[in-house]
C-alpha cells in the first residue's frame, strides 16, 4: 500500500530509486582504476617530455590507445557521478544546482569525446 | 518572530580535527582536483592530436616549473585518491569498519600514496621521456 499522499505522487517526491545503481557504478569504475591507475603513470612516464612523433608511435601501440580510451571512459564516468555527489553537498541555490547538474554529464561526455577522439587520431598515425 | 544565530549541531568549531574526518574530506578534496586534473589530461591529448604548434604549446606548459608543481600535486592527488579509494571499497566489502582498523589501514594507505608518489617520479625522472 502507498502512503504518498496524491499531491505528493503527482509532484513525483520520494526517492528516485536510481541510487543503487549510481553507488555501484561508482565502485565499478572505481575498481577498475585500480590497475589502469598504475597503467596510467607507465604511460605518462613514458610520454615525458616526448615530441609530437614519439607520442604518435607510442599510441600506435594497440595496447596503449586502448588502455588511454580505457582510462577516459573510467575517469569521465566516475568523475561524473562524484562530482553530482559533492554539488548536490553543497549547493543548494535551486537554479545553480540544476544548471550544473544538467551541465555535468553533458560536459563529461563531450570531453571524455573530445579525449578518446584524440587517442584514436594519435594511434592511427595523428 | 526574531531570528537567532544558533548552531545545528557540533560542528567544525567544536570537533577537533582526526585522521578519520581530515582524511574523508582529502578523499574528497583530491577527488576535485583530479576532475580539474581529467580536464588538463584531455587539452594535452587533444593538443597532441592537433598538431605540432598546439602540442608545443601544452608541452611548454607542463615542462614549467608550474607546470611540474602542478603534476606533482596531481600525482599525490592520484595515488592519495586511489589508495584511500581501495580503503572505501575494502570498507563497502564489509571489513576494517572496527575504529582500531580503521585507523591502522588509514595510516597504511597514507603511508602507500606518499611512498607511490616518491617512487613514481624517482622513476619517471631518471627513467622517463
Amino acid at each position: 500500500m502507498n502512503l504518498r499522499t496524491p499531491l505528493g505522487r503527482v509532484r513525483g517526491l520520494g526517492p528516485s530509486n536510481e541510487a543503487t545503481a549510481h553507488w555501484w557504478a561508482e565502485r565499478l569504475t572505481a575498481i577498475a582504476m585500480v590497475p589502469l591507475t598504475f597503467l596510467f603513470v607507465v604511460l605518462m612516464i613514458a610520454f615525458r617530455g616526448a615530441e609530437r612523433d614519439q607520442v604518435i608511435a607510442l599510441m600506435g601501440n594497440p595496447l596503449v590507445a586502448i588502455t588511454m580510451l580505457l582510462v577516459i571512459v573510467a575517469v569521465f564516468y566516475h568523475m561524473r557521478l562524484a562530482v553530482q555527489v559533492v554539488v548536490e553537498d553543497y549547493i543548494h541555490h535551486e537554479a545553480v544546482k540544476m544548471t550544473i547538474l544538467v551541465l555535468l554529464p553533458l560536459g563529461c561526455v563531450a570531453l571524455g569525446t573530445a579525449g578518446a577522439f584524440a587517442v584514436l587520431k594519435l594511434a592511427f598515425g595523428g | 518572530m526574531t531570528q537567532h544565530e544558533r548552531p545545528l549541531s557540533p560542528h567544525l568549531q567544536i570537533y577537533k580535527p582526526q585522521l578519520t574526518s581530515v582524511m574523508s574530506i582529502f578523499h574528497r578534496i583530491t577527488g576535485m582536483g583530479l576532475a580539474g586534473g581529467a580536464l588538463l589530461l584531455t587539452w594535452w591529448l587533444v593538443a597532441a592530436a592537433a598538431g605540432p604548434e598546439a602540442f608545443g604549446v601544452a608541452q611548454a606548459f607542463f615542462g614549467s616549473w608550474l607546470g611540474y608543481l602542478i603534476l606533482f600535486g596531481l600525482s599525490f592527488a592520484l595515488f592519495y585518491h586511489l589508495c584511500n579509494g581501495i580503503r572505501h571499497l575494502i570498507w563497502d566489502a564489509g571489513y576494517c569498519l572496527d575504529i582500531e582498523d580503521v585507523y591502522t589501514t588509514g595510516w597504511i594507505m597514507l603511508a602507500s600514496a606518499v611512498g607511490l608518489t616518491v617512487l613514481a617520479w624517482a622513476i619517471g625522472l631518471t627513467v622517463g621521456g
